[in-house]
């Protein structure tokens, strides 16, 4: 008697294959094949066994809160910063510790070739005011976001918490550059923005209606949000003549 | 009323976000699921999700409107865990090659303590060493497994999801079993 091979059986517990009532039919007469396919069973019954983390009802909400940016048109670019997941603002925030770092080493560490010092000067300040540009952009899609919240109805701000938490170290850096540079409009925006960050970075993960209402008072009484877009073109409009101009390194 | 997908695919092809919106709050708990078993790793899940919806949106005009909006966008969260996953292991691969014969780690080649009779630590066990075999599976036998085992997908469509030959998806599964027999066997057998 040619017993079932280990194809079979797994096709079988699948309930794929042609020979079904076949197989059925050998094992009801074959007590080794039994025994065989019982310990398959048992095997890829506890594989089910294996958890996932679940994730809540909201989280198709979440998702789309974080794709919903990037949708303006089919042909929308492939994974810009809006769309960028955690883990690379975080990266980001930490290539902007890098930059600044960078800045201040070229800054005040004396070089001996004047030429190459003021050529990389420049490249350090266009750098520079380009991340603080993109900076300033993603804290105002926090803001924004916020701002925009349907009114009297709660709000889960998961996905803008994480957000402002990866910002806040980013923009305690860029705040205190810009102070040392003497740059003191784009350092008060910096210092009026880092607390709001702060409080939603620290603030619960779902916040009930009246906290909401305050929180988007706070955005309009201190027209932080209007600022932030009004430095935030004039970084941009400063980052495209950074280039061009000759070794001014302030931010 | 609430929409359909086919209905909702219509409108999103003819530029409704809103309708976009609903596939993905409807799908999206469903493909992080299937994302996580197939990468073990929540945050890759998280990525793959999201990356799947982006090419799902820009590849909408592509869709078959006869087919299942379902079973499509499946197929696209299954081929970008499988990118996620050959990226992950190249760079594995890199950092092994870099880090050289000093990388191994002791405490690791150590062989595995024996199941101890409490079947609580039996069943923690089990889950470790499930998450330790389908991290040893290649891509393909992994990715197989996961669609047939957990998602219920007939090896027709497996193969046309992973893009092989429904034979071809047929073996990966079988190996895929192997090494989980070889895996589990003996502890499911002492926690009876």
């Amino acid at each position: 008697m040619n017993h079932l091979t280990e194809e079979q059986f797994v096709l079988y517990y699948y309930g794929e294959g042609d020979d079904a009532a076949a197989v059925r039919e050998h094992l009801d007469g074959c007590e080794t094949c039994r025994a065989e396919y019982a310990a398959l069973q048992r095997v890829l019954n506890v594989v089910d066994t294996a958890p996932v983390p679940e994730r809540a009802a909201e989280y198709g909400m979440q998702v789309w809160s974080r794709l919903q940016p990037s949708m303006g048109g089919r042909g929308a670019r492939w994974m810009g910063p809006i769309f960028w997941p955690a883990r690379h603002w975080a990266m980001a925030a930490g290539v902007a510790v890098l930059m600044a770092a960078a800045f201040f080493a070229g800054r005040f560490y004396p070089g001996s070739r004047p030429a190459q010092q003021t050529s990389a000067a420049q490249v350090r300040e266009r750098i520079l005011l380009v991340a603080v540009g993109d900076h300033l952009e993603r804290s105002q899609m926090v803001l924004v976001e916020l701002e925009n919240a349907k009114p009297g109805e709660p709000l889960d701000i998961s996905s803008e918490r994480e957000r402002a938490g990866d910002l806040v170290a980013a923009n305690r850096l860029y705040r205190q550059t810009a102070a040392r540079t003497g740059d003191t409009r784009v350092a008060s925006v910096l210092d009026e923005l880092e607390p709001l960050l702060v409080e939603i970075a620290n603030g619960p993960a779902e916040l009930a209606p009246d906290a909401v209402e305050r929180l988007q008072r706070r955005i309009a009484a201190d027209g932080i949000l209007f600022k932030v877009r009004v430095v935030g073109s004039t970084v941009r409009r400063r980052e495209e003549k950074a280039v061009p101009r000759a070794g001014q390194a302030s931010l | 009323m609430e929409l359909s997908d086919s209905v909702a695919v219509g409108q999103a092809r003819a530029g409704d976000s809103g309708a976009f919106r609903i596939l993905v709050e409807r799908h999206s708990r469903n493909l992080f699921r299937l994302a996580y078993r197939m990468t073990g790793h929540p945050q890759d899940a998280e990525d793959v999700v999201q990356e799947t919806f982006l090419r799902a949106y820009r590849q909408l005009g592509k869709f078959d409107e006869r087919a299942s909006f379902g079973t499509w966008i499946y197929r696209i969260a299954a081929n970008c865990s499988l990118d996620l996953m050959r990226n992950r292991k190249r760079r594995n691969e890199q950092s092994q090659n870099c880090a050289g014969a000093d990388a191994l780690d002791p405490i690791q080649a150590l062989p595995d303590a024996a199941p101890t009779p409490d079947r609580l630590a039996i069943s923690g066990e089990v889950e470790r060493k499930v998450a330790a075999t389908l991290d040893e599976m290649s891509e393909m036998e992994r990715a197989a497994f996961v669609l047939r085992h957990y998602e219920g997908m007939c090896i027709d469509d497996i193969g046309r999801a992973l893009g092989v030959q429904p034979n071809a998806a047929k073996h990966s599964i079988f190996r895929a079993v192997q090494k989980l027999r070889r895996a589990l066997e003996p502890l499911v057998c002492s926690a009876i």
